[in-house]
């Protein structure tokens, strides 16, 4: 049996007195496995996605053991983990608006990641960001990458953001929320290109969302954060077909609207579950 | 739209003491440092001299022209000094957070606190008065500006997600220093060094009319001002144009800085 790429154990972060913002998290990702983190904004997904590559702010005090690719991540400066990141793992942000340099061009922003980690003599490197420019979907990949970022559309920049993510060929892509920045139509063809291109690619995906039904597409296993616990980890099907939890069973029902009576109230997750306890049986 | 209007008056104030100077490298209608006892205080627009001669006979028209000579080249040296020293301390005090930028930015604080015209006048008493020496003391004075401005701007840069991005691919420090922290904050220094060249002409006109920078007989204007000052009921209008010179640069150097301030701020960009 192979190692995981991703192997998170006890994690937790602490931001000042504050509660932990992760507490005891554990899980691990196996090669070309593809998990989604599932939860609702707070509830620690984010800081966990940090966590994992190292890239916390200074003022967070974690503990616990975050392996990645073989290597422990937590506490270790940027220079030590410069080789790791953009090479084996590599991130895709949130917001395509702001996750570009606004003064540099796009095609040199995708080559400086090249350049970070292999040696390509320059026309090669060229020749390199307008193939994956290409392999990500944006026409016209030499028109683009002579853009600056606010030359292009929300969605031409998610596209050259997977670009720059996966132009290393990396053993594991963490996606913060890719598609939530992008309407909806966007957000399908974004989702379907990381499908193929992470299929292509062989790679790992740690998918991060708030949404079940953005996840479902992509991932097959799932994992279930609340207050900065997991408290759900199963197969996707599992999931859908029988939740255990009952955040989980409101994020199930509030996904499957499709499922709800024409006329009647649409489910939310109150109906399932609150922090004053399991509400479920009083609705019953 | 007010913006517009102090950055083409600035644009037009400095490019005018510009041309000035790369003019009178090649031409200027009299000699600037011949004395001639013939032509002692011609009054101004009256005769051949323009705006007539100083009490050695020396046309004023042509000494203005060749100082602003020296005041473009104490701007640049200046600015560059404190652009050279501030800005590196400033962007590393923003990056590496913690003790070591608490350390850079105490140390500012209390170089803000020196007067330049006192770091000058020691430059002057320990290595004698001459235009580099002043040129060196009001650079070094200016360097706590750049440092706390390229602070402020890199904390803001590196707060910003491309950077997270950057990290996240691998991008070493110093590499997000170079290649991104830099050209993010240029905007923010260059007005800086606009508003600061205005700074620096002002504080060498101070100094060589205290006789701490250029020695004679390089005209500059704060020289001429001290000149004049001899005529001052006799001939007041001799003091009229050197203070006019440098009010021009100071005003147009400083309106250049105001607009582009105005019209990179991005909270006015929403208004437009």
């Amino acid at each position: 049996m192979t190692e995981p790429v991703l192997e998170v154990a006890g994690l937790s972060v602490i931001f000042g007195n504050r509660e932990p913002a992760v507490a005891g998290v554990s899980f691990a990702v196996e090669p070309g496995e593809r998990v989604g983190l599932i939860g609702e904004s707070g509830s620690g997904k984010s800081v966990t996605a940090l966590a994992v590559m190292g890239l916390l702010p200074e003022q967070a005090r974690t503990s616990g053991v975050v392996w990645l690719a073989g290597q422990p991540v937590l506490d270790r400066p940027d220079a030590e983990l410069a080789a790791l990141r953009g090479n084996r793992v590599s991130m895709i942000f949130q917001e395509p608006m702001t996750a570009l340099d606004p003064t540099m061009k796009v095609g040199r922003q995708v080559a400086e990641v090249i350049g970070l980690h292999r040696r390509v003599a320059r026309g090669q490197t060229r020749a390199r960001v307008l193939e994956i420019l290409d392999a990500v979907g944006l026409s016209g990949p030499a028109r683009v990458a002579n853009s600056y970022p606010h030359q292009l559309s929300g969605g031409q920049r998610q596209r050259v953001v997977v670009a720059m993510a996966l132009v290393n060929t990396p053993d594991l892509v963490i996606c913060d929320e890719p598609t939530t920045a992008l309407d909806v139509t966007v957000q399908a063809t974004v989702l379907s290109l990381l499908d193929s291109s992470l299929a292509e690619a062989g790679a790992g995906c740690l998918f991060i969302s708030h949404d079940l039904a953005v996840v479902a597409q992509l991932c097959t296993r799932i994992l279930v954060m609340l207050d900065g616990k997991i408290v759900e980890d199963a197969p996707l099907a599992q999931i859908l077909a029988e939740p255990k939890h009952p955040y989980t069973r409101g994020l199930v029902a509030t996904a499957r609207i499709d499922q709800v009576p024409v006329g009647e109230r649409l489910p939310t997750v109150a109906d399932f579950w609150s922090r004053d306890g399991d509400v479920e049986e009083e609705l019953r | 739209m007010k913006a517009r209007l102090s950055l083409a008056i600035g644009l037009i104030l400095v490019g005018l003491v510009l041309v000035t100077a790369l003019v009178s490298l090649v031409w200027t209608p009299y000699d600037p440092i011949r004395v001639d006892s013939a032509q002692v205080l011609q009054p101004p627009l009256h005769g051949p001299h323009l705006l007539g001669t100083d009490g050695f006979g020396i046309d004023v028209l042509s000494r203005i022209m060749v100082s602003a000579q020296i005041c473009v080249q104490v701007g640049i040296i200046a600015v560059g000094i404190a652009l050279v020293i501030g800005v590196p301390l400033g962007v590393f005090a923003g990056q590496v957070g913690g003790w070591g930028s608490e350390l850079v930015m105490r140390v500012t604080d209390i170089w803000y606190a020196f007067p330049a015209l006192l770091l000058a006048i020691l430059f002057a008493a320990a290595f004698g008065s001459s235009t580099g020496t002043a040129m060196v003391a009001i650079g070094l004075a200016s360097v706590p500006a750049f440092a706390r401005i390229a602070r402020a701007a890199t904390l803001q840069v590196m707060s910003q997600d491309y950077v997270l991005a950057a990290r996240a691919c691998g991008t070493r420090p110093a590499a997000i220093a170079v290649r991104h922290v830099l050209p993010n904050i240029a905007p923010l220094v260059g007005v800086q060094a606009s508003v600061s060249f205005g700074i620096a002409i002002l504080a060498e006109a101070a100094l060589s009319y205290l006789g701490l920078s250029a020695q004679p007989p390089t005209p500059t204007w704060g020289r001429m001002l001290a000149d004049a000052q001899t005529y001052l009921f006799s001939n007041p209008v001799l003091a009229l144009w050197p203070g006019l010179a440098v009010a021009a640069a100071v005003l147009g150097f400083n309106l250049l800085g105001d607009g582009l301030r105005d019209l990179l701020d991005p909270r006015l960009k929403e208004v437009r």
